[in-house]
């Protein structure tokens, strides 16, 4: 069954481009200016929304959207408010959070909000394989997707499980550590790594952490079927007071981004 | 031995929740881990560390006049002795010689109390290793002294300002500064919390304190206690003190958790007691949480129990009632933290405070055949600054009339 996220894959492939997937912190800074900043991502070119339901102890992030989260959960965030967003939005939209949230909420009951309000799936970036079996049993009983990452730390051997288990796409994490625009990426180790797990699976790859600006994702566009951005469009918002000011900044960082998502004609040529 | 299934998990508590980039760190520690435990030569060089370095074993001490006028036997199991004064030591020198043979150069540590840190600073210069340590910024003001310490040891200490600048918050730094450098790091995480291996591994550098208490109260006493009491926050010291007696059903086992202002306002830092189950830290277990999942803030007079979670295996021995938890507040531990002294000639940790205030407590319930050991797991020096300004609160509280 090909879903809206297949859709956005592809319809970004047909354009010769990689699709830009924008990955914003729900409620953040509260919930009428996070409103107004996922639709100017969407307006300005974002194919996929990752939308982030915050958690104020997130492993996976660096300082940037630790402190968005903090200011969502501030503001009063919750998992109900998120599910409202998802169902405001006018593209495919993956959820985002960990695990303890989820499990508070209530598994079954967060698998079927998710899905009634119209979102593709989830990333649950601490739940790795090893947990994955019962989690995600009833996330796809109730017709949702997973999507998995893949780390510079994962062995060959792991990385084709993740690859072959990964629903959706495979996330390519692109360097040690967590997210955040701070330190530009290795993009050369990202391309290799693309090349590696492109021989691992026939779903689509995107790569994210780190990838921030306009010159990552031309580095990377070749190689990858996606580029996830996060800090970068939450430092733009975030450093804009009022609602229409943030959705501008982020409309400006969007519009630039979406530019760097189109290939080259030669090698949109030879792309996957 | 009373060991984690291949998965880390103790019953339904334990595990492995983390980003994948951290899988791999994980399973390389799990599996030199392995290894060192079979190997006579790693036990040789800790136990000879231990001895020489840290001074143990640790010596009891039959406390005549705290237990006075009750007629129960308390005595003291003298972690405070170590060298650095306090339990944290053992672990500290267990990993930092795994990570040296792991050919890891670089040692990173959260603290809360700073007891940790300064045990992490101390091996590391004893070894070579450079050590960063991360604090929340709350115990870095609180616990001045121990960061003076640490530095003092060579060690860069870096302070946390997001959340709630306390252990909690040290611990997601270091992990994600671990998630960055693990080609050349070790992280030596603090108490049995953490995602699978640690709590098993920590448990088992801090196993040495029951094995000893075992030996000592049989040599001393001709038995095995009857009560061991223990604080918990992560609940290293308490898992140390338990390990040896699990299997002996006779010997009663306590937790004391600090219920900070009281168990029923939010204002405390008892998991067990008053907390719900979650992931936190890569491992399921109890955890102190809003409906939202969020992890609450947590309170308490000590430090080094400033932790919403507990180990894994503290939620397993809570559940199969093979221990009991129970908990104090900031003003009962700081009333036995003031009897110890007075009467004992001992500083204690605020920490190991709780166990003596529960210790207080279990005695007027106890015959005069019970023999009741309580782990004291870190002396008070670093406390003394913390309760000379509750004191003044208190004293300014009960100068002004609501």
């Amino acid at each position: 069954m090909a879903t809206a996220l297949d859709e956005a894959f592809a319809k970004a492939k047909k354009d010769d481009r990689c699709a830009l997937i924008g990955y914003v912190v729900a409620g953040d800074p509260d919930m009428e200016t996070s409103r107004a900043v996922i639709d100017a991502v969407v307006e300005a070119g974002v194919d996929i929304v990752e939308l982030g339901i915050p958690y104020g102890d997130p492993l996976a992030d660096g300082p940037t959207i630790a402190a968005g989260s903090q200011r969502a959960i501030a503001s009063g965030a919750t998992i109900d408010g998120v599910m409202r967003l998802v169902g405001q939005t006018k593209a495919p939209v993956l959820l985002f959070t960990y695990i303890n949230p989820i499990l508070q909420y209530g598994l079954e009951k967060f698998a079927m909000g998710a899905k009634r309000y119209g979102a593709v799936g989830v990333i649950i970036p601490d739940v790795p394989l090893e947990e994955l079996d019962p989690i995600r049993e009833v996330i796809r009983k109730n017709g949702l997707i997973m999507p998995m990452l893949v780390s510079p730390t994962t062995p060959d051997e792991r990385m084709r499980k993740i690859a072959s288990d990964s629903e959706g796409f495979t996330y390519l994490v692109s360097r040690l550590g967590v997210t955040g625009a701070k330190d530009a990426p290795d993009t050369s180790a990202v391309r290799a790594q693309l090349e590696k797990l492109r021989k691992m699976t026939g779903r689509p790859i995107a790569a994210g952490f780190g990838i921030s600006k306009a010159p990552h994702i031309v580095a990377v566009r070749d190689y990858a079927d996606g580029v996830i951005v996060g800090s970068a469009i939450v430092d733009a918002y975030a450093s804009a007071k009022g609602a229409p000011n943030a959705a501008a900044a982020a409309t400006r960082l969007v519009r630039l981004l979406r530019l760097a998502c189109k290939r080259a004609p030669a090698a949109a040529a030879s792309a996957t | 031995m009373h060991k984690p299934d291949e998965r880390g998990y103790f019953g339904e508590f334990g595990g492995r929740w983390v980003p994948e980039v951290l899988v791999k760190p994980l399973a390389d520690v799990e599996a030199a881990m392995s290894e060192a435990f079979a190997d006579p030569s790693f036990w040789d060089e800790f136990h000879g560390l231990l001895s020489e370095y840290v001074g143990r074993p640790s010596p009891i001490t039959t406390a005549k006049r705290f237990a006075q006028p009750r007629s129960a036997t308390i005595v003291f199991k003298r972690e405070d002795l170590n060298h650095t004064g306090a339990h944290k030591v053992n672990n500290t020198i267990g990993q930092a010689l795994l990570a040296k043979r792991m050919g890891k150069t670089h040692l990173i540590a959260e603290t809360g109390a700073g007891q940790h840190g300064v045990a992490v600073a101390t091996i590391g210069a004893k070894l070579g290793l450079p050590v960063d340590v991360y604090m929340g910024a709350v115990d870095v003001e609180r616990q001045a002294l121990n960061v003076y310490v640490m530095r003092l040891l060579g060690a860069t200490v870096h302070e946390v300002t997001g959340g709630t600048q306390t252990l909690k918050d040290a611990t997601n730094e270091a992990f994600r500064v671990w998630a960055s450098q693990c080609d050349d790091t070790f992280y030596v995480i603090g108490s049995v919390v953490g995602a699978h291996p640690y709590p098993f591994m920590v448990r088992e550098f801090q196993r040495i304190i029951g094995d000893e208490v075992r030996v000592q109260c049989q040599g001393k006493f001709g038995r095995l206690p009857s009560d061991i009491i223990a604080c918990v926050g992560g609940g290293s010291n308490a898992m140390g003190i338990f390990t040896a007696f699990i299997d002996d059903r006779n010997v009663n086992l306590w937790g004391v958790e600090a219920a900070g202002k009281g168990l029923n306002t939010p204002e405390n830092a008892a998991a067990l007691a008053a907390g719900s189950i979650g992931v936190l830290h890569g491992s399921r277990s109890y955890l102190l949480q809003t409906n939202e999942g969020q992890v609450r803030p947590t309170h308490s007079v000590s430090a080094g129990l400033d932790y919403p979670g507990v180990g894994p295996e503290h939620a397993f021995l809570k559940d199969s009632g093979r221990a009991k938890y129970v908990a104090v507040t900031d003003a009962e531990a700081i009333a036995a933290f003031k009897a110890c002294a007075s009467m004992e000639g001992i500083i204690p940790a605020l920490e190991s405070a709780h166990a003596l205030a529960y210790a207080e407590k279990l005695a007027k319930e106890r015959g005069e055949e019970a023999l009741i050991v309580v782990n004291l797991s870190g002396r008070g020096d670093k406390d003394v600054t913390q309760i000379e300004k509750a004191e003044a609160e208190a004293m300014f509280t009960e100068a002004v009339p609501a």
